[in-house]
């Protein structure tokens, strides 16, 4: 009888402990990282909010919204306002540094169709590599100074390698190490956190509104806009990178952009890239 | 609660009105204190001091630093401070201040919304 009862005391304990452990994992669940359950639910936000958009258009932007926009985006890539920095980049990408070496002795397949991998998580180092840091460490490394990230040369460098990438679609890989899980969620937090006296995030202008109206800008949609990086954009009257469009972002929210390369935007645009995989790449784009 | 104007200037009252001396000896309190009120509103302010301004520089870059620690400046926080600066290099103390005081009452609230926002940026995630 004795026996009988601490036998049963002892399955009520178990079985109190399943449950618990069942039950806190149920509550942990919504908070652990889940890349691929994220990549799922936001293309299919984006195809469910724009059910008349061919699905890989998303890669160009605020010109995927709407017939009028595709129509001005089809004439406009008859003399794509990228030209010269594509024909810039490809020169300057094939000219040898001062030791003899050149931009393709730093990547593999020698620079050419890898953009869709890019950013890179770097396990070595911990962090998230984008292909703009990776040009300039491969400048560094063989004694040429680092490009400024958000001017001409650099973004004509990047538009030649996306130019090179065209239709290739994006893989970005997220390693099996807490880091990496790391630096996309943080990326994730990135996006989705209002900054800026107008307290806007990201996600209010590219998930909320795409295709209305800021002003006189016509907002893209989040998925694939990083697909089309580097771009032209009339705005500016020049090439942009992705630094770039990051750092203005935040100007126009009227939050002080990041430096460039900060681990913020390199998360972001891991983030960003990872949740577009699938989706060709465009780039450069050409932007209003 | 009831309302009575006494030459323009409405001054509300709580409980019920009873027509008396009471009411009568509140209405003068409330119109001397209105008067009061009113005066020291059109009284001009005194002239801000550099000392008034050092303190309410040093007040603005102490939560500007704050914020900058959160990763959340905003533009327009450094735009006040440099129009305090730019004030106070002139000897406009009095302009310097009010920017000083304005760039602080915005790091304060960057310092608010990143605060906030440490959380709250789960609510619009596409899940």
């Amino acid at each position: 009888m004795h026996v009988r009862t601490i036998l049963a005391s002892a399955a009520a304990a178990l079985a109190t402990a399943v449950l618990a452990c069942v039950a806190a994992s149920a509550i942990a669940a919504p908070d652990r990282p889940d890349p691929v359950a994220d990549a799922k639910a936001f293309q299919n936000f984006f195809a469910k909010k724009f059910p008349k958009v061919k699905y890989e258009d998303f890669v160009n932007g605020p010109y995927s919204m709407n017939e009028d926009l595709h129509r001005q985006w089809e004439e406009k890539e008859q003399f794509p306002p990228y030209e010269f920095a594509l024909e810039a980049g490809k020169e300057m990408f094939a000219t040898p540094f001062k030791n003899g070496k050149t931009y393709a002795d730093c990547f593999p397949n020698k620079g050419i169709g890898i953009r869709q991998n890019y950013p890179t998580f770097d396990e070595k180092e911990g962090k998230v590599i984008t292909l703009e840091l990776a040009l300039n460490r491969c400048r560094e490394a063989n004694g040429e100074a680092p490009y400024s990230y958000v001017k001409d040369e650099m973004a004509a460098l990047t538009a030649y390698m996306a130019f090179t990438s065209r239709g290739n679609k994006m893989d970005i890989k997220i390693p099996n190490d807490p880091r990496a899980l790391a630096a996309y969620e943080n990326g994730k937090r990135y996006f989705y956190t209002r900054r800026g006296q107008l307290n806007f995030s990201c996600a209010t202008c590219h998930v909320q509104s795409p295709g209305e109206r800021i002003r006189a800008e016509i907002l893209a949609p989040a998925l694939g806009i990083m697909n089309a990086m580097p771009i032209y954009r009339s705005e500016w009257s020049s090439m942009g990178t992705t630094s770039r469009r990051f750092m203005t972002c935040n100007s126009q929210t009227r939050a002080v952009p990041l430096e460039p390369q900060s681990d913020e935007y390199r998360d972001v645009e891991y983030f960003l890239s990872y949740v577009a995989n699938g989706l060709p790449i465009s780039g450069p784009g050409a932007r209003p | 609660m009831s309302m009575i104007r006494t030459r323009g200037i409405a001054l509300v009252q709580s409980g019920n009105w009873f027509p008396g001396k009471t009411v009568l000896k509140s209405n003068i309190r409330n119109l001397v204190l209105a008067t009061v009120l009113l005066m020291a509103g059109a009284w001009p302010a005194l002239a801000a001091s550099e000392a008034d301004y050092k303190a309410a520089f040093a007040a603005a870059e102490a939560a500007q630093k704050q914020a900058d620690g959160l990763r959340n400046k905003w533009t327009t926080t450094e735009a006040q401070l440099a129009a305090a600066k730019k004030a106070a290099g002139a000897g406009d103390f009095d302009a310097a201040t009010t920017a000083a005081r304005e760039a602080e009452a915005l790091a304060k609230a960057s310092i608010f919304q990143a605060t906030s926002e440490k959380e709250r940026w789960k609510d619009m995630e596409i899940r």
